[in-house]
C-alpha cells in the first residue's frame, strides 16, 4: 500500500514513515499543504494521511479541491482538534475518516488499511463470508457451518463491520464509531464485552475461532488458517 | 472647582443648555413678532387717525378759510385728549393749537416724525412727552401741523420689551438650574456605575453595581452589566477551576508516568525490564490523553461553543441506545439495567455530547454497584438493579439513573462539595474522575441541569434538559458552577 503521509511536524512525519514502512507499506512525506497537493495529483497513492492544519495550505484546502479535481483517494485527516463540530467540519469537506492527535499508531494504522481497501459503494457485497461463516446483508441472515445463528441488531451490525473489514485489524474506537455512532470514549471497555457476547454465538460451539483478539489493537474476523 | 467643570461638561448639562438656547431663542423670536406685530397696528391705527383729522380740517378750510381752521383748531385743542395741533402762519407765529412751539424734528421738514414736547403734568411741572406729527401746509401760507401724542403707547410698548426681556432672562436661568440639577443626578449614578467598575477592573470580580431599585433605564443597565459581570466571574472561576484540575488531574500522573519510566531505566534487568516499563509508560500515557481530553471538553462546554452541531433528536433513542450498549456490561456485572422511556418527544440537543452524558452515569452506576463486592447473585435470586428511565416533568425531560450501590451519604456530599476533597473509599477506584463534571458540562450547555439523590439505598442521578432549546441564556443567567462538580469528582473518581 502507498501512503502520503501530508505533515509539518518532521518528527511525526518521519516516525509515521519508519512504522509504515514496518508494517510493510510504502510512505512519501510532504512538509506542506501544496507540496502535498502537489504529490497527490500525481496520485498513485492508495490512502493519504492529512494533517488537518499546515503551512501554506490548509489541510481541509487540500481535500477540497482534491475532491472538486474528482480524486477520491481515501483521506484520514489528522487534527488536534478533536471536538464534534470539527469532526462534521472535515468530514464535510470531502475527508474519510477523522483521527484525533494524539493517537495510537496501531489505531492509525487499522484506520487506514480499513480506508485503503473500502471498495467503491456501487461494489459492496450484498454477501460476506469468512470460513463456514456467512452474513447475508439484504435478508439479516447469518449462517455458520449452514446453522442459523440469531442475532440482535446491534450484533448484526457489529458482525457485519468486522466482516467488511475481514482480514484487518478493527480497534474498538472504530467500532464504536461505525457500529454505534459515538465519537466518545465510554469509560468501561463496552465494545469487549459486545464482542465477547457475539464471540460465544458465533464461535463458541466450533472448534475453529473465526473472532480473534488482536493484542493492543483490537480485533479481526479470519479464517484462522493462519 | 473641578466637580463643577465635570458638571458643566457632562453631557446631560450640555444637552439642557442646548435645548434651552432653542428654547430661548423660540421665545425671542415669537415675542418679538408679537411686539412687532403689535408696533405695526398701534402705528397704523395713529397714522390713521392723523389722515382723518387732516382730511377733516383740509375740509374745514375748504368751507371757511383760515378763520374757520384757526376757530376749529383753537376748539379742538381746548379739548382734552392726545390731540395736538398748532396752526403758524408764513412769518411763524402761532395762531392757534395746543403745542407751545413748532418742535424741532419737524420745522422745516414736509413729512412727519416722532418728536417730544413738554405739557403740564398732573402735578403742574411740565413734562416732556413723545408725539407723532405731520405739517400740512395750508393755502395763504399757512402752516397746520396736526399731531398725536404716543407718549402712553411709547411707554407701553416699552414695559411689554421689558417684560419679554425679564421673562426670557428668568427662563434661562430657571432652565439652566434645572439643567444642573438634572445634570447632577445623572452624573451622581453614573459616577456610582464608573466607581464600581473602576473597582471592578481593579480586580475585584465580586464587586456590583448598585442599583436603586427605581427599574428605570439606568438601573436596567446596571441590572444587564452585573449579569455580564457575573457571567464574567463565572468564566473566570470556571477557567481557574479548569487550570486548577490540570495541575491537580494531570500533573498526578505525569509523575507517576515519570517514576515509572525512571524506575525501569534505573533497574539492571535490561531488555525485558524496559519492555514492560515502556508498555507501562504509554499505558499511562493513555490515561493522560483521556483526562486531558475530558478538560479540555469540559472547558469548551463551559464555554458554550459546540452550538454548531445541535440538532433535533429522539430523547428516547438516545436512552434506548445507550441502554443497548450498557446492557451486556450490566449484565457481566451480574447487574439488570431496566430501561424505561416516555415516547414521541422532540429535543434539540447534541447527540453526540447527551449520550456521552448519559452513559457517563450508567458507567458510573455499574461501577459503583459492581463495587460492592457481594457475591455474584446466582440465577433465581433478584439481581441489583439499575433504573435507567425518560420522563417528561413539565417543559423538560428527566433522564435519570438509579442503582442500588453504597450511594453517597449526605454528610459526604456535602464535604464533597469542597473541591479537591476525595473521599477515602473512591481513592481507589479507575477513570479520570472527570464523569460526572462532563454530565454537568452538558446539562448546562443545554440549559439542563444534574442532581443527585438518595435512592434509598444507593444513588440517583438526574439530568434535565429543557425541551426548548433557549440552552445559553438559561445557563447564562445562573451564577455558582458546581456542587455538582465536585460532587462529581468524589463519585467518578
Amino acid at each position: 500500500m502507498r501512503v502520503l503521509v501530508i505533515e509539518d511536524d518532521r518528527e511525526t512525519a518521519h516516525f509515521l514513515q519508519r512504522s509504515l514502512r514496518e508494517s510493510g507499506h510504502t510512505a512519501d512525506v510532504a512538509g506542506d499543504g501544496e507540496a502535498g497537493l502537489a504529490m497527490a495529483r500525481e496520485g498513485g497513492y492508495d490512502v493519504l494521511i492529512l494533517d488537518r492544519m499546515l503551512p501554506r495550505r490548509d489541510g481541509l484546502s487540500v481535500v477540497q479541491t482534491l475532491r472538486a479535481e474528482g480524486a477520491r483517494t481515501p483521506v484520514l485527516i489528522l487534527s488536534a482538534l478533536g471536538e464534534v463540530d470539527d469532526r462534521v467540519r472535515g468530514l464535510r469537506a470531502g475527508g474519510d475518516d477523522y483521527l484525533t492527535k494524539p493517537y495510537a499508531y496501531t489505531e492509525l494504522l487499522a484506520r487506514i488499511e480499513a480506508l485503503a481497501r473500502r471498495p467503491a459503494p456501487e461494489e459492496q457485497a450484498t454477501r460476506y463470508s469468512v470460513g463456514d461463516l456467512s452474513l447475508d446483508r439484504l435478508s439479516h441472515k447469518v449462517t455458520r457451518a449452514g446453522e442459523p445463528i440469531l442475532l440482535q441488531p446491534r450484533e448484526f451490525r457489529l458482525l457485519e463491520y468486522l466482516m467488511k473489514h475481514a482480514g484487518q485489524v478493527v480497534t474498538r474506537t472504530m467500532l464504536l464509531e461505525n457500529v454505534w455512532d459515538y465519537h466518545f470514549d465510554p469509560q468501561t471497555n463496552v465494545i469487549d464485552v459486545h464482542i465477547s457476547r457475539l464471540r460465544s454465538k458465533i464461535d463458541k460451539s466450533f472448534a475453529k475461532p473465526l473472532l480473534h483478539t488482536v493484542r493492543g489493537a483490537g480485533y479481526m474476523i479470519r479464517d484462522g488458517a493462519d | 472647582m473641578t466637580a463643577l467643570i465635570r458638571l458643566l461638561s457632562s453631557t446631560p448639562f450640555r444637552l439642557t443648555l442646548a435645548y434651552m438656547g432653542a428654547f430661548v431663542a423660540a421665545a425671542a423670536l415669537i415675542v418679538g413678532f408679537i411686539a412687532w406685530r403689535a408696533n405695526d397696528l398701534l402705528t397704523n391705527k395713529v397714522v390713521e387717525t392723523l389722515e382723518a383729522e387732516i382730511t377733516g380740517l383740509r375740509e374745514q378750510f375748504q368751507a371757511g378759510g383760515a378763520e374757520r381752521l384757526a376757530a376749529v383748531v383753537a376748539q379742538r385743542s381746548s379739548q382734552p385728549g392726545s390731540s395736538l395741533y398748532m396752526l403758524i402762519d408764513a412769518t411763524g407765529r402761532k395762531v392757534a393749537g395746543n403745542l407751545d412751539r413748532v418742535p424741532a424734528e419737524i420745522d422745516g421738514t414736509a413729512q412727519g416724525s416722532i418728536f417730544s414736547y413738554a405739557r403740564p403734568g398732573p402735578d403742574g411741572t411740565r413734562v416732556s412727552r413723545l408725539a407723532v406729527g405731520v405739517p400740512v401746509a395750508v393755502p395763504g401760507g399757512l402752516i397746520l401741523i396736526v399731531g398725536r401724542d404716543i407718549e402712553d403707547l411709547h411707554r407701553f410698548a416699552g414695559s411689554m420689551g421689558q417684560l419679554g426681556l425679564w421673562s426670557i432672562a428668568l427662563l434661562s436661568v430657571l432652565g439652566i438650574v434645572a439643567g444642573l440639577a438634572v445634570s447632577r443626578s445623572v452624573l451622581r449614578r453614573i459616577e456610582t456605575i464608573t466607581d464600581a467598575s473602576r473597582t471592578i477592573m481593579a480586580g475585584d470580580l465580586s464587586k456590583r453595581i448598585p442599583l436603586n431599585g427605581s427599574g428605570d433605564e439606568l438601573d436596567r443597565l446596571s441590572e444587564n452589566l452585573n449579569g455580564m459581570l457575573a457571567r464574567i466571574e463565572e468564566l473566570i472561576g470556571a477557567l481557574r477551576e479548569v487550570s486548577d484540575n490540570i495541575a491537580h488531574d494531570l500533573k498526578t500522573p505525569l509523575t507517576r508516568l515519570r517514576n515509572r519510566a525512571e524506575a525501569a531505566l534505573a533497574r539492571p534487568e535490561g531488555a525485558a525490564c524496559y519492555r514492560d516499563g515502556l508498555v507501562k509508560t504509554i499505558e499511562e500515557a493513555d490515561e493522560l490523553i483521556k483526562t486531558f481530553n475530558s478538560l479540555l471538553l469540559i472547558a469548551r462546554l463551559e464555554a458554550g461553543a459546540v452550538a454548531e452541531s445541535m440538532g433535533p433528536v429522539d430523547p428516547a433513542a438516545i436512552v434506548a441506545d445507550v441502554a443497548e450498549l450498557y446492557e451486556p456490561v450490566a449484565e457481566e456485572a451480574g447487574m439488570t439495567l431496566e430501561t424505561s422511556v416516555a415516547k414521541g418527544l422532540r429535543l434539540v440537543v447534541n447527540r453526540e455530547l447527551v449520550s456521552q452524558a448519559v452513559a457517563n452515569l450508567v458507567d458510573n452506576a455499574i461501577k459503583y454497584s459492581a463495587d460492592e463486592r457481594r457475591p455474584r447473585p446466582t440465577d433465581g435470586v433478584a439481581r441489583p438493579t439499575i433504573a435507567l428511565s425518560m420522563t417528561r416533568v413539565g417543559d423538560a425531560i428527566e433522564i435519570s439513573v438509579a442503582d442500588r450501590g453504597p450511594g453517597v451519604a449526605p454528610e459526604d456530599r456535602e464535604r464533597a462539595l469542597q473541591r479537591f476533597v476525595r473521599l477515602e473509599k473512591s481513592r481507589s477506584r479507575p477513570g479520570s474522575g472527570l464523569g460526572l463534571s462532563l454530565v454537568a458540562a452538558v446539562a448546562r450547555l443545554h440549559g439542563g441541569s444534574i442532581r443527585l439523590e438518595d435512592n434509598a439505598p444507593g444513588l440517583r442521578a438526574v439530568l434535565t434538559l429543557p425541551l426548548r432549546a433557549r440552552a445559553q441564556e438559561v445557563t447564562r443567567a445562573k451564577p455558582a458552577m458546581s456542587p455538582f462538580l465536585a460532587g462529581a469528582r468524589q463519585r467518578a473518581q
